[in-house]
């Protein structure tokens, strides 16, 4: 079993829900991600997504775009992000890590290369934001040989058939986007997540992530409630933005909202339980 | 089987690109996060749709003749022509058109889709200002709501492109992000429309971006190459020698090589911004001196780094100055069926200068990249041979530009 299914299958056993934080590799400067992906899982992160970032992230808001000028103003590279996961598996066997990005820069450097040395850093599934299933063959080709879980994203315009055929190329889990527009947008609609999240259960047996629009506790537990995981990007890259001067600050903040979150879940998740 | 056949055969084979998921060989494509995939599936299916409708390409013809003054003329540059003492060099004269560039073919088009798919909302991005104004220009004529992203550097350096999308009703929003250009506007018009597909529409100003964009474009611009074959076989009795057009995002080129694909005696160039030479590294010539990749929702040639980031580009011209190409274009140079050059900032301002004196013409800076390399080509060819340039542009909109690189501030 991978490290992504065990993941969720003990959370399923244990009866609580995954939380998922991204942040932006290289963000504030590449020697700070290994140490801030440590303070994320002892805050109660579950699996990590780690942004490969890229001078033109279409489908993100104004803060994960600044978090990657940030990066690149230091030259992070994806061989850089893939050292810092490298240096976060020194100490930390079990924590699932999925990267995720756009895929110019994984071309770049060649699907074989890069599925080969994001395989030897420990690195567990890859989310390509800018590319469909209908251009991933090659690609969902290369990763399957290295062990690597293509994740997706679902939207609130994907119709049903396009959630089957995305769930068949998918593994380890399914990320639905909670809300029209790019990361980091408006507060979303509890209600309306959970009917589309039905949608896609009724169509899969992959675990479901929602993400964009979690800022607080408050809608973290909301959300839980209703999905199998929930990630958290925005929120987080605000504050390690904020702190870019001063790096152990930036993670205390981080530790503070991610800790909060997960008490506010796992309450929840007793309450309900 | 008789040449005309062949020839006839070989057109439709370029007529049958993109393929039905967008593609020109292994160039194209549609690299576009989750949320836009329906949205450009409706838009593709209505394209096609209209595309076929003869109702839909009435509107359209009838707004072109009536409302942007096609077809536009085809002129011999004589003076000119004779100074270079070589072929005969005619001028396709998109300046004429309404808003003065062949910027208005496409928008026009778009805008007509957009009121029959029932978006009342229409969203652009623009480097220079010309595509935002031609993008206002037909939100005016059909009341549409229109607006426009344009990066901040380039709002500072086009005011009077900025002020007259105002008047003409639009809302221009500066974009701050990464290099506050063109590149930029485009990223922020694609979030604006993901966070907005059920009344948007997104008019692209080029022939890139996802399929179906680079298809459509390519469509509307068209007009343009037929005309010119129509024209030179009035004019001259035969089709020209060679074609030659500036290639920023290359919807003006793609226009007039269109038409002409299956031609083979026809040669066909491209000519991208060398800016300060394409050695220097301060260009915007993906086609010359760039590598595949993906960027804007395409595969195509992209000016980037060894880590795949997109780099910065450098023109005189501001409507040159784009990282990446229309997938045609890649497609036509690997094939080897068009050739793509460059020209620099120098040689362009040369010819805007040359042209300007000579035709009492002032041709937009782009434009004049085009001009540049067809006087060299020209001066090697002998006087019974034609050349057309496409003359996408007038250059009113440089005229501040080019007081300052003679060191006047008007």
């Amino acid at each position: 079993m991978s490290r992504i299914e065990q993941c969720f299958t003990s959370a399923r056993e244990a009866g609580r829900k995954l939380l998922i934080p991204y942040i932006t590799g290289g963000d504030p400067a590449p020697a700070e991600t290994a140490a801030l992906m440590h303070t994320l899982v002892d805050a109660g992160a579950d699996l990590i997504e780690v942004g490969m970032p890229f001078s033109d992230p279409m489908a993100d808001g104004p803060v994960i775009q600044a978090a990657c000028e940030r990066a690149l103003a230091h030259g992070t590279t994806v061989r850089d992000v893939l050292a810092a996961v490298r240096r976060f598996r020194e100490r930390d066997a079990h924590t699932p890590v999925v990267l995720m990005g756009y895929l110019n820069p994984i071309e770049q450097l060649g699907y074989e290369t890069f599925a080969a040395e994001a395989r030897d850093a420990g690195v567990d599934g890859v989310l390509c934001v800018d590319l469909p299933p209908e251009e991933s063959h090659d690609l969902v080709d290369v990763l399957g040989k290295a062990g690597l879980a293509p994740i997706w994203l679902i939207a609130p315009t994907t119709r049903r058939e396009r959630i089957t055929a995305i769930c068949d190329v998918a593994r380890g889990y399914v990320y639905y986007v909670s809300l029209k527009g790019v990361t980091g947008a408006d507060t979303l609609d509890v209600d309306d997540v959970a009917e589309h999240v039905d949608t896609i259960r009724g169509l899969t047996a992959l675990p479901v992530g929602v993400g964009f629009g979690i800022r607080d506790a408050a809608t973290a537990a909301r959300v839980a409630a209703v999905s199998d995981a929930v990630v958290v990007g925005s929120a987080i890259v605000r504050l390690v933005g904020e702190h870019a001067d001063d790096p152990a600050a930036g993670r205390k903040a981080v530790a503070d909202l991610v800790r909060g979150m997960r008490e506010a879940m796992d309450v929840r998740s007793q309450a309900t339980a | 089987m008789s040449d005309t056949n062949k020839a006839g055969e070989r057109a439709a084979d370029y007529a049958g690109f993109p393929d039905s998921t967008g593609h020109f060989g292994r160039f194209g494509g549609r690299f576009v996060p989750e949320l836009l995939m329906a949205p450009l599936e409706e838009l593709t299916e209505a394209y096609l749709r209209y595309r076929e409708d003869p109702s839909f390409q009435e509107e359209l013809h009838r707004d072109l003749r009536d409302y942007v003054g096609r077809p536009s003329p085809l002129y011999l540059a004589e003076r000119w022509s004779d100074r270079i003492g070589g072929a005969r060099i005619w001028f396709k004269r998109e300046d004429l058109n309404h808003t003065g560039a062949h910027k208005i073919n496409n928008t026009m088009g778009q805008a007509l889709l957009a009121a029959r798919m029932g978006k009342r909302r229409i969203v652009a991005e623009t480097g220079a200002g010309q595509h935002g104004v031609a993008s206002a220009t037909v939100a005016a004529r059909l009341g549409l709501e229109c607006v426009v992203y344009m990066g901040a550097e380039d709002v500072r350096r086009q005011s009077v492109n900025v002020y007259r999308m105002r008047l003409l009703g639009a809302r221009v929003v500066p974009v701050e992000s990464g290099s506050r250009t063109l590149k930029d506007a485009l990223n922020e018009a694609f979030r604006d429309w993901a966070a907005n597909v059920d009344d948007t529409f997104y008019i692209i100003g080029t022939v890139a971006g996802p399929h179906p964009y680079p298809l459509m474009v390519r469509d509307f611009q068209s007009v343009i190459g037929r005309e010119t074959r129509e024209q030179m076989l009035e004019r001259v009795g035969r089709l020209p020698d060679a074609l030659v057009a500036c290639v920023g995002g290359g919807s003006n080129a793609i226009g007039l090589f269109h038409p002409f694909l299956g031609d083979s005696d026809v040669r066909i160039v491209g000519v991208e911004a060398g800016g300060e030479g394409v050695d220097t590294g301060r260009h915007a010539a993906p086609l010359s001196a760039g590598r595949p990749g993906v960027l804007h929702g395409n595969r195509t040639y992209l000016m980037e780094t060894e880590d795949g980031q997109i780099l910065g580009t450098h023109s005189v011209s501001a409507g040159l100055d784009y990282p990446g190409v229309g997938p045609e274009h890649s497609w036509l140079r690997d094939t080897g069926r068009a050739e793509y050059v460059s020209a620099t900032d120098g040689q362009a301002i040369d010819a805007f200068h040359e042209v300007t004196r000579t035709e009492g013409i002032m041709p937009a800076l782009e434009t004049a990249h085009a001009l540049a390399y067809a006087r060299e080509l020209a001066a090697g060819m002998e006087r019974d041979r034609h050349i057309v340039v496409n003359l996408s542009g007038r250059g009113d909109k440089d005229i501040n530009t080019v007081a300052a690189l003679q060191g006047m501030e008007l």
